[in-house]
């Protein structure tokens, strides 16, 4: 797989060692990571598979720093760095991205303003106007979204396929050095799904940033190719494979890598 | 409550009641008779409790500091002797202050238990004469207005004209040449009573009566200063006219009355801003805003009030509007300790069309009690309320509304929507939406939001690289766009500006 990364790219590396992490519920407290080793290098694609309430969300909500999770164990390395001791606006200046499953609607807040907000911060300094106008417009034809978008509030009254699409939008300019996508298939018709991907691909193509792709279904590989694919069941990784893997899932289900007694359909 | 009032200045020792009677030319004074303790003392206040607010300096202060406080007849009369008003003025006024002793206290909205009219100074005159330029103003005075940038906006045509009231006068008030020769006026009330006697008779106390409310009717007793403006048949006067109103003394009971006409046919803006000292005690704003919209005529009353948190604000605005006539308020209610504020509009012609945007910001230890009243009084009327409050830290906003819409005011349409926002978890919001419908063939919606700045929302804006702080200020402006989008630019910035200030002090 190491052949993916070209050279004319920086090599870049995030490593998850031991990762603990819970949440607080009515009940008390929930322990949901249960030390998951994952190790991901610029390039390569990582499809986590697994069940309803596996803990995959959570995994992703860790990494990105959602204050909801609380983290027990382990770390975060990006390039060395731990991402687990940073702020999440300092995750994101550091590289990662995450695609989220639900985009959140920020009412009154324009795309347009606030997506070159986010490129000043990532990148540290305003793109010059012409530049960014340019790589915009360009950007969003390619994910065939209506110029006036940009006007529109951010995910405000976007229909589910549109906000996904914003969220690949966002991929493609904050050129992140790793990707987390979160069930950015769920909600998505076939040509949705077909634009959101190439979408990706292209942002991979031209960025070189790693992927972990999260997904329930094995749908949205068959458009982004794994190089990688792990199955996620109770709160850790149970077994790795090539894209193979994924088919064989597709065939035999999860219920194999529940606990006893447990059935997918039962949890769902 | 205010039996026992009228019963304590009636009990008041002979002395002290002499001492009322001295003339008003003690209200005017050197102004370089500055306390400097007191000075000291006072920024001491600004820095424990300024938390952001950048309005609260005071000048030297010796006019305020003579001025005496509370009020009954004598100083109704002696404020009414010393503007040589006309009898009719000095009656209205007496009236004013009969109907406010009779009235009782608002048994809604905002705590007033704490409020005493007599904790107030009614009359404090900084200047003998109003200012030709602001280089005549006392240089404290000018370098407040400097501060302000008031001078700056004037100089660079922002507006068509500007009127400062500092304490109970307008001490500066100007009017671009070209709009005072086609007929248009603006003065501050005082001298229209003196120069254009017979149309503020014709129009004061016609819109907003003496015996309204009590705060309006206290206002009738006292009132001083304010602006006059009275635009002739279709002239429009495209640039806005801007009043500043700054209350600079310990204690003081700000009461400007301010009247506009805009006769067929024309159109006119005007905007207000509002800033006060911090002090550890209270003051008292209770304007009167009296706008009558004659056929096809349009106005836009904006107000950007940012007031020191110790101030109640308690102001009653109404327009009237005829025929085809259109009545805009735009009202940004940030400062204050606590306000209650529903701009009105009497629906009175056929096809009169009226909004009321407002945005309200609650901070710790505010109450914004604010929102609108439309009255249809005529077939095919129309309004639209949107109301916006925001609280945090603890600080509580109320919209406040009324539509009413009688039998044979046909083909209205009326809209009411509200949203508010809550920043933190021990912030209050609350709606009183009253609709009082008697007519079947009209149109009315309302609808009512409550969200809170989640979680969620901070979370998505951090993850694309924005900070938590800038996040909150994004939310926040965005909240509040639909609103600045209404104002003119720099108004626009300023109310911005001011938000950012309030949220700011919350985070920090």
């Amino acid at each position: 797989m190491a052949e993916v990364a070209t050279n004319v790219s920086e090599q870049h590396t995030l490593e998850i060692r031991g990762l603990r992490a819970g949440v607080q519920t009515k009940e008390g407290r929930k322990e949901i990571l249960k030390g998951v080793d994952l190790t991901i290098h610029t390039g390569e694609v990582h499809a986590i598979m697994g069940p309803n309430g596996s803990g995959k969300s959570t995994l992703a909500y860790t990494l990105a720093g959602h204050p909801k999770y609380e983290v027990d164990g382990g770390e975060v390395l990006l390039d060395g760095q731990d991402l687990l001791k940073m702020k999440p606006y300092e995750r994101a200046r550091a590289g990662l991205f995450l695609a989220m499953q639900y985009p959140v609607e920020v009412p009154g807040v324009s795309m347009t303003n606030f997506l070159r907000t986010a490129v000043t911060e990532v990148q540290g300094s305003a793109p010059s106007l012409r530049q960014w106008v340019e790589e915009l417009s360009t950007e969003m034809k390619r994910l065939r979204m209506d110029p006036k978008f940009a006007q529109r509030s951010v995910n405000e009254g976007f229909s589910g396929g549109e906000k996904k699409r914003a969220e690949v939008l966002q991929m493609e300019l904050l050129k992140p050095k790793f990707t987390i996508m979160d069930e950015t298939d769920s909600g998505l018709d076939v040509d949705a799904l077909r634009i959101v991907s190439e979408g990706v691909n292209h942002a991979k193509d031209v960025n070189h940033f790693g992927v972990m792709l999260i997904t329930h279904y094995t749908r949205i590989l068959r458009y982004i190719h794994p190089d990688f694919v792990h199955v996620f069941a109770d709160g850790h990784f149970v077994r790795a494979g090539g894209p193979e893997l994924a088919d064989e899932l597709e065939e035999s289900g999860y219920d194999q890598y529940l606990p006893e007694g447990v059935s997918e359909s039962a949890q769902a | 409550m205010a039996e026992n009032k009228q019963a304590l200045t009636a009990d008041k020792p002979a002395n002290e009641r002499e001492s009322a009677d001295v003339e008003m030319g003690q209200y005017v004074f050197d102004r370089t008779r500055a306390n400097d303790d007191k000075i000291e003392a006072d920024e001491k206040i600004l820095a424990e409790f300024g938390n952001g607010y950048n309005y609260g300096w005071h000048d030297s202060d010796a006019a305020g500091q003579a001025a005496k406080k509370g009020i009954d007849e004598n100083v109704v009369r002696e404020i009414s002797a010393d503007k040589h008003e006309p009898e009719w003025m000095l009656d209205l006024r007496l009236k004013g202050f009969q109907a406010f002793l009779e009235k009782p206290m608002p048994q809604w909205g905002v705590d007033l238990s704490g409020f005493d009219a007599q904790d107030f100074k009614y009359y404090v005159k900084p200047m003998d004469h109003q200012a030709k330029s602001w280089s005549d103003l006392p240089p404290d005075i000018k370098n407040t207005y400097d501060r302000l940038g008031i001078p700056e906006a004037e100089k660079q045509r922002l507006v068509a004209g500007v009127a400062a009231q500092y304490e109970s006068e307008v001490i500066y008030n100007s009017i671009r040449e070209e709009l005072a020769s086609q007929g248009v006026i603006f003065c501050d009330t005082d001298t229209a009573v003196q120069k254009y006697p017979d149309l503020v008779k014709k129009y004061f106390n016609t819109v907003v009566r003496y015996n309204d409310n009590k705060f309006a009717a206290l206002n009738t007793a006292a009132w001083s200063g304010g602006s006059f403006v009275y635009v002739p048949k279709g002239v429009h006067v495209t640039i806005p006219l801007q009043a500043y109103f700054r209350i600079n003394t310990e204690n003081m009971g700000q009461f400007e009355r301010t009247l506009i006409i805009a006769d067929e046919g024309s159109y006119v803006h005007y905007v207000e801003g509002c800033t006060a000292p911090l002090y550890s005690t209270d003051s008292l704003h209770a304007a009167v805003v009296e706008i009558i919209v004659e056929p096809h005529a349009r106005v836009r009353y904006t107000t950007v009030q940012n007031w020191s948190n110790n101030v109640y604000n308690l102001v009653t605005q109404r327009a009237y509007v005829k025929e085809g006539g259109t009545m805009e308020w735009v009202d940004g209610n940030i400062g204050s300790k606590a306000s209650m504020k529903y701009p009105a509009c009497i629906l009175a012609g056929e096809y009169a069309k009226a909004s009321t945007l407002s945005l309200s910001f609650a901070g710790s230890g505010q109450y914004q009690d604010t929102g609108a009243k439309m009255i249809h009084l005529a077939p095919h009327t129309s309004s639209t309320i949107v109301s916006k409050s925001i609280s945090k830290g603890g600080g509580r906003s109320s919209y406040r509304g009324l539509v009413k819409i009688p039998k044979g005011a046909f083909d209205a349409h009326s809209s009411v929507s509200c949203d508010a926002l809550l920043v933190d978890e021990f912030s209050r919001s609350d709606t009183y939406p009253h609709v009082d419908v008697r007519e079947d063939e009209v149109t009315m919606s309302h609808e009512a939001t409550v969200s809170k700045v989640s979680q969620d929302q901070l979370f998505y804006l951090q993850q694309r690289g924005i900070e938590e702080r800038e996040a909150m200020g994004m939310i926040v402006r965005g909240f509040v766009e639909p609103i600045s989008r209404e104002l003119p630019m720099e108004y626009a910035l300023e109310l911005n500006r001011l938000v950012e200030l309030q949220m700011e002090a919350s985070v920090g």
